[in-house]
């Protein structure tokens, strides 16, 4: 049997490089054993050491299992390079072997190699770093640190991102360190003793500790697992774990057995100070369109306000001629705020502009102020309210109507005609023409412009787009003869 | 008033500061301090710092700039009417204080709140004050969380924005009518309003398809909001439905649940008695099903009973205890949805069973070797050597799989 003996403990392009020897060689797993410079070698063991005659080619090995390879070199099992070269044999004749995860060798270096990125990460995680006091302008910091496996070489890149702009130097037992602002260099290893004993930031990072810590959530079990004991040698605010956790029940006793007490002066003033605001008019009081805006938003008629963002209410000026009305407002006019911003609004807008009807003169608003929708993922897929929701939803559209007295107010769609009409209005048979309400209102109906856009045949969409128009050049033909 | 120590108003205001969850720091852009020639950097992944005995991570520093407060939340430890110590860091405080953290490694940024203090807008104001003190005068490109006041101005919202990784709105309570009752101050509409002026201005920051103009940054870690769990009668359906119409309307990246916890100087109209809290570590389970696992709240719901999950089992395996008639599933056959319902197979789990049964055939070994535990699993699974035959129908299933209760775990 021959030993390879490696000369780093975690150089993967050293063992990729003996690893290809031997098997250009055709050297079995069985008839090697693997050392790195750490592990104590056998007195009888053959060295590795001349040049192997080549036996046989060899292909290339997916990328993945370099990668991986790469993180399990870091693990501290003796075994590491030994199973690396075991898998490697196999995976040369059968390269579909890196997708097996549940190959017993395979699950076990995917475990080795978590590890190692799990005590890189923790690595990150831990480094607690001391100033040192030193002549350089720039500031200057140590750390010692013992990680589970060798893995300051993989992490260090990590701080030189973080901490570019000071000096640091971070040492463990097997190698060390450090930045200067340039370069990231690494040396040997160190012990305890070669870092500063204190930092003058401690004290506040403790302070902040114990406070950030709630004594009535205690789950000991989850910190540990997180934060596991081996590290907290090494990390100046575990010295508080235990007296935290020994006092816990008594601070949290403590907090609910103070009884409420009376509230301090400023509280008082506080209170007085409030009244003097102005509160949103009620229902009762509404005298004006800014009125009735102010008071929407606590509108509670009916469900929707739970789900949507707020009311929507109409928009454009108060003598407008025309209203139109549409259904309720969409995703993007629940954002917002506004009515008719959306998609089916900018259709609207395209097709007031092809009939001459000037946008900033109408007033637009809906039959119903809330969005209502049900969450699909990330999206809001729109909801036709029902029957209640818009009756309930009409004493907002009459004060609206009430206010503006337009010389024609318009139903784009079934929703807007039901809620005017109170009834339920056939689109097809009634458009085309105003109709007189009996309470002498002259109304219109035509399609909402989101019907327009749900057509899926273009030709069809045309001709509806067409109908649409001519409805609105018959509103507009109303109001000029009418003024 | 005495002049408070800058370490006694670390402990107020920390103390303050520490019933709100969120602490995640991840999912933000990559930064660099070589490129910067600051300090600070950011890659993706969050870095938890530290564990409070609470086993919550500590990965930012979580303060409030102040703990005065013009509101009367009846739920927060803060408000106005409660006798709590009270303190205020300047903006200069937090800068310095915050940068010697992070350039020792304790923390990874700044999640920066703040009682009201004058107006919401003036309180907005000071906050973005210190995030943009950090960010344009010191080269900070750590993270930053920033609280938003809800009726702050709208261009101060954007310039939040522009500074800080996360912005979060919190939505208190689950239900409009809970926060009319516990906090009165705070409206509703205000809140989903700040919210929706966020997603707004996330959408407006996505580059357009053709464009190679890229438009300013905001919020690049997205938006996040809080729920207060127990401190009013809300059930758990109504808090998932919550949950589930936030994510679909504002592109939130995490509903973070909070048991209500008790406070000192408590209120007496609050409950005596706070929810367990294995019902917030359900409500995040369940949260996790919708947003990752493709289920309904009524679906998730109906494992429950009465509007409730169930406390003693995971609400998947609630689930598939009620719907038997969906399994066993066939581990070498099923489709990529029909894996992730089965209790025990998590998302990466399923991916590797996807990967390797296109090598071979998966026998029950194969799948114990990629889950923590095959206990809950093997009822629901069909594999190459494995059939669970009457185990699934039988009526002990349910307790067969309900862990045991735990003690309570001390050093």
């Amino acid at each position: 049997m021959a030993t390879v003996i490696l000369d780093a403990l975690n150089d993967v392009a050293e063992w990729r490089q003996k690893a290809r020897q031997l098997l250009l060689a055709g050297i079995a797993p069985v008839e090697v054993r693997w050392r790195d410079p750490h592990s104590e070698s056998g007195l009888f063991e053959e060295r590795q050491e001349h040049l192997l005659p080549v036996r046989q080619p060899v292909r290339s090995v997916p990328a993945a299992f370099l990668e991986l390879a790469e993180q399990v070199v870091c693990h501290t099992a003796e075994h590491r390079f030994d199973l690396l070269y075991r898998f490697l044999w196999r995976l040369v004749d059968d390269r579909g072997l890196m997708e097996a995860a549940s190959d017993p060798d395979l699950a076990e270096m995917r475990q080795m190699a978590s590890a190692v990125r799990r005590d890189s990460h923790k690595m990150k995680a831990f480094v607690r770093f001391r100033t040192v006091s030193g002549a350089s302008a720039r500031e200057q910091f140590m750390a010692w640190f013992e990680p589970s496996h060798y893995v300051l070489e993989r992490t260090a890149p990590f701080f030189m991102r973080r901490f570019a702009s000071m000096d640091w130097a971070i040492v463990t037992p097997y190698r060390s360190a450090r930045w200067d602002g340039q370069k990231l260099q690494f040396g040997p290893g160190g012990k305890k003793s070669d870092v500063p004993s204190e930092d003058a930031m401690e004290e506040a990072w403790k302070t902040y500790y114990a406070s950030i810590f709630n004594p009535a959530r205690l789950k000991v079990a989850m910190m540990k697992s997180e934060m596991p004991v081996k590290y907290w040698r090494n990390l100046p605010e575990a010295e508080l774990i235990v007296p935290l956790v020994r006092n816990a029940r008594a601070a949290e006793n403590q907090m609910v057995g103070r009884a409420a007490t009376q509230p301090p002066s400023r509280h008082a003033r506080q209170l007085a100070r409030q009244v003097n605001e102005a509160e949103a008019p009620s229902e009762a009081d509404i005298a004006s369109p800014e009125d009735a805006r102010a008071a929407i938003s606590g509108c509670r008629r009916c469900g929707l306000y739970e789900h949507a963002t707020q009311a929507v209410f109409g928009e454009g000026p108060q003598d407008a001629d025309i209203v139109f009305v549409g259904e309720q407002p969409g995703d993007q006019e629940d954002l917002q705020g506004r009515p008719f911003v959306g998609p089916a609004g900018q259709l609207f807008d395209e097709a007031l502009v092809k009939v001459g009807i000037n946008r900033e003169r109408v007033y637009v608003t809906n039959a119903v102020k809330h969005f209502k929708f049900t969450p699909r993922g990330k999206r809001r897929i729109h909801q036709k309210p029902d029957g209640g929701e818009v009756s309930a939803c009409r004493f907002w559209l009459d004060l609206e109507r009430s206010f503006l007295k337009p010389r024609i107010t318009v139903a784009l769609g079934a929703t807007a005609a039901h809620s005017l009409f109170g009834k339920t209005v056939t689109i097809s048979k009634s458009r085309g023409q105003p109709i007189t309400d009996d309470k002498g209102d002259v109304l219109f109906v035509t399609n909402h412009p989101s019907y327009l856009l749900r057509i899926p045949d273009k030709a069809a969409a045309a001709v509806e787009r067409e109908k649409f128009e001519a409805d609105l050049a018959a509103i507009r033909d109303y109001v000029s003869r009418a003024s | 008033m005495a002049q408070l120590t800058l370490k006694r108003k670390l402990a107020i205001l920390s103390d303050a500061a520490k019933y709100d969850a969120s602490c995640a720091s991840s999912g933000t852009e990559k930064r660099s301090s070589l490129k910067s020639g600051g300090i600070g950097s950011t890659e993706g992944s969050g870095i938890c710092h530290a564990y409070a005995p609470d086993g919550r991570c500590i990965s930012l520093l979580k303060i409030l700039l102040t703990n005065f407060c013009v509101y009367d939340c009846i739920y927060c430890v803060n408000r106005s009417s409660s006798n709590v110590e009270r303190a205020r860091f300047s903006v200069e405080e937090v800068v310095s204080l915050t940068l010697d953290f992070y350039k020792r490694n304790y923390i990874e940024g700044l999640f920066l709140s703040s009682g009201i203090i004058r107006s919401p807008h003036y309180t907005m104001e000071e906050l973005v004050r210190v995030a943009r003190t950090l960010r344009k005068e010191h080269g900070f490109a750590g993270y930053i969380h920033l609280k938003v006041i809800p009726n702050a101005d709208a261009e101060l919202l954007a310039e939040a924005g522009r500074w800080a990784d996360r912005l979060s709105t919190n939505i208190e309570l689950p239900t409009d009518a809970g926060l009319a009752q516990l906090a009165p101050e705070k409206k509703s509409d205000e809140i989903r309003g700040a919210m929706a002026r966020i997603h707004l201005a996330q959408r407006a920051a996505q580059p357009e398809p053709k464009s190679r103009a890229k438009p300013d940054n905001f919020t690049p870690a997205g938006q996040s909001t809080q729920m207060i769990v127990g401190a009013d009668g809300t059930n758990d359906g109504a808090i998932l439905r919550r949950a589930g119409g936030l994510y679909a309307g504002y592109g939130l990246k995490r509903v973070y649940y909070s048991a209500f916890s008790p406070i000192p100087d408590a209120s007496s109209r609050l409950p005596l008695k706070p929810p367990p809290l294995v019902r917030e570590h359900r409500l995040y389970q369940a949260d996790w099903l919708l947003r990752f696992y493709g289920f309904e709240v009524d679906e998730i719901m109906a494992g429950g009973e009465d509007g409730h999950l169930d406390l003693t089992i995971d609400p998947k395996l609630a689930w598939a205890l009620k719907n038997r008639q969906d399994f066993p599933v066939d581990v070498n056959r099923a489709s990529k949805e029909s894996l992730l319902r089965v209790p025990g197979l998590g998302t990466k789990v399923v991916e590797r069973i996807l990967g390797t049964r296109r090598h071979h055939r998966l026998r029950l070994e194969d799948i114990g070797r990629l889950v923590r535990s095959l206990k809950s699993v093997r009822p629901f699974i069909i594999a190459d050597d494995w059939s669970p035959g009457g185990l699934l129908d039988t009526q002990h299933l349910k307790a067969r799989l309900t862990p045991a209760p735990q003690q309570l775990s001390l050093l």
